[in-house]
């Protein structure tokens, strides 16, 4: 059966031949973030097993090791790697034409259909896929079935694929972290009691007894705590605890499933305006090269605003039906 | 209650304002956090290394990358750019408004990582959006390209949010349950999936009303060009 650490594993392979290859090159601060983060995927679930068995040591250790990423990141010394473009003596398009659409389709289509078949086919899916992570295991079928085609298609050997990946990964660089170090501040956020502070300000500020007042509170709480936090899951249990099952629902009588709902939604809106949320807006930034980390922040801000206005009124209306 | 926590969200905003490097300020702002609300600095490297290994799901994007650079150097991009080209009547309106329509489809269905920036945005979608511009005004500058090319991301993004939540499966649905059935509160899945669909049907309006502008002021562009 396919579980998810057979996933980590992958990932780790990927990651550990960047290091080596960065290695080769004397790239050594390249080389070394990318061997700890090859530590932490290979060893990631042994280190979670010893923090619950009350040994706290590994836990630290990837504790201290997080703030040697970011000084590695901060202080400029790895040099983001260019993603050059293809030169004519790779390039095998006219030569393959749309055979090269072929493996890049593949990897949805076998993720698409390992889901499926995890989630909807009973007594064979749970047999063969780990149902309770099936969509990342679909992915990492469907990167490997994919990986398999495309080197066949381009006649290219495996360790060809890895020298790509390694390139492409120098040209994300700390970019592509930055999402797992962003939960790591949800949580400590989380434990210092952020979420409790900013709840009980909002409570001190706005009118609770107009129903209006409390909706855009919660509406705007929504979206200003998730651009702060990067995430509307972080923001959800502080704004449904401190405004909207208090006020909206238990007060001013409002249906908690729109509440629950359509304030989840706004606090998307957020997402679409926030540097935080790093890997929807500042990954994909540096995946295409943009000039201004906030490239895409900026084409998607309007849709963000006026979706968050739509799904305000939407609420109001819908809440108190 | 003590409000001193909060001097971690402070150094966030003051960092981005400042435009120090992101990894840098998100650990500077746990540590203050951390340190502000009285935990050793045991206790605190112990958080965030849980946490840190914890979240390991979202850089799972690398998993694409051996295949992606591969086709990339043997001509993808260039191939998939060339395509869209020889197609009559394709735009950048028709070509991202179709894909946000599939994003939020597949999004509905649990179908989340099919998608995605590595997966299909950088290698076939940014230069298919290149592509269809070029169709609409030969000489793309160097600003609207890139416009182009981040409206192709943007895109993306807004199918993926605002189809997920109509998933029953969906993290965040079965967040928002839980969270109400700990106050007493017990509602189906499908309650609350369901109210996500009218946000799902304003999404798709607003981005295609956007991408419509989008076309039109690049086919203006061109007019003025040409005069």
């Amino acid at each position: 059966m396919l579980k998810l650490a057979h996933v980590w594993w992958l990932a780790a392979i990927i990651l550990g031949a960047a290091a080596f290859f960065d290695a080769r090159h004397r790239r050594w601060a390249n080389a070394t973030f990318w061997a700890i983060m090859t530590v932490v995927f290979a060893g990631g679930d042994a280190i979670l097993a010893a923090h619950q068995a009350g040994n706290r040591l590994p836990t630290q250790i990837v504790g201290a090791a997080v703030v040697v990423l970011a000084l590695i990141a901060g202080t400029g010394i790895m040099p983001r790697a260019s993603t050059a473009n293809v030169d004519a003596a790779t390039s095998q398009a006219a030569r393959l034409g749309h055979r090269l659409f072929g493996p890049a389709l593949l990897i949805p289509a076998v993720t698409a259909l390992v889901y499926i078949v995890a989630k909807y086919v009973p007594p064979l899916g749970p047999l063969l896929v780990e149902t309770k992570q099936a969509s990342l295991v679909a992915l990492a079928v469907g990167c490997s079935v994919a990986l398999v085609a495309a080197t066949m298609i381009t006649r290219s050997a495996p360790t060809q694929a890895l020298r790509e990946s390694s390139r492409l990964l120098d040209a994300l660089s700390w970019a592509v972290v930055l999402p797992m170090l962003l939960a790591a501040l949800g949580a400590v956020f989380a434990a210092t009691g952020v979420g409790d502070a900013v709840a009980s300000l909002v409570g001190m500020i706005i009118p609770t007894d107009s129903r209006v007042a409390c909706l855009v509170a919660y509406a705007l709480g929504m979206i200003v705590f998730t651009v702060i936090m990067g995430n509307a899951f972080a923001a959800f249990p502080v704004m449904a605890g401190g405004i909207g099952l208090p006020l909206l629902v238990k007060q001013h009588g409002a249906d908690p499933a729109v509440i629950g709902s359509l304030g989840m939604l706004t606090g998307y809106c957020g997402t679409l305006l926030t540097p935080m949320a790093a890997n929807f807006n500042i990954v994909p930034a540096v995946l295409l090269e943009l000039k201004s980390q906030y490239g895409v922040i900026r084409e998607q801000w309007p849709t963000a605003i006026v979706l968050a206005f739509v799904n305000t009124v939407l609420m109001y209306f819908l809440a108190f039906r | 209650m003590n409000y001193w926590p909060l001097i971690g969200v402070a150094v966030v905003v003051a960092g981005f304002l400042a435009r120090l490097n992101p990894m840098l300020v998100v650990v500077a702002a746990g540590f203050a956090s951390g340190v502000a609300a009285g935990l050793s600095i045991p206790d605190l490297l112990a958080l965030v290394g849980e946490s840190f290994v914890s979240n390991r799901m979202p850089m799972l994007v690398i998993l694409t990358l051996p295949v992606i650079g591969l086709l990339e150097r043997a001509g993808l991009r260039e191939h998939a750019h060339r395509w869209i080209l020889g197609l009559r009547g394709m735009n950048v309106f028709r070509l991202l408004t179709t894909y946000l329509g599939l994003r939020q489809l597949l999004a509905m269905f649990g179908l989340t990582t099919v998608c995605g920036h590595a997966q299909t945005v950088r290698p076939l979608i940014a230069p298919m959006a290149e592509a269809a511009a070029e169709k609409t005004r030969a000489a793309l500058d160097a600003p609207t390209r890139e416009r182009t090319r981040a409206m192709a991301a943007a895109t993306d993004n807004v199918g993926l949010f605002f189809g997920e939540d109509v998933f029953l499966a969906f993290g965040a649905v079965l967040l928002i349950q839980g969270f109400l059935a700990k106050s007493g509160i017990v509602l189906e899945p499908l309650h609350i999936a369901l109210w996500a669909l009218p946000t799902a049907i304003a999404a798709f309006a607003i981005h295609a009303v956007r991408l419509a502008r989008f076309q039109g002021r690049l086919a203006a562009a061109r007019e003025t060009n040409d005069a």
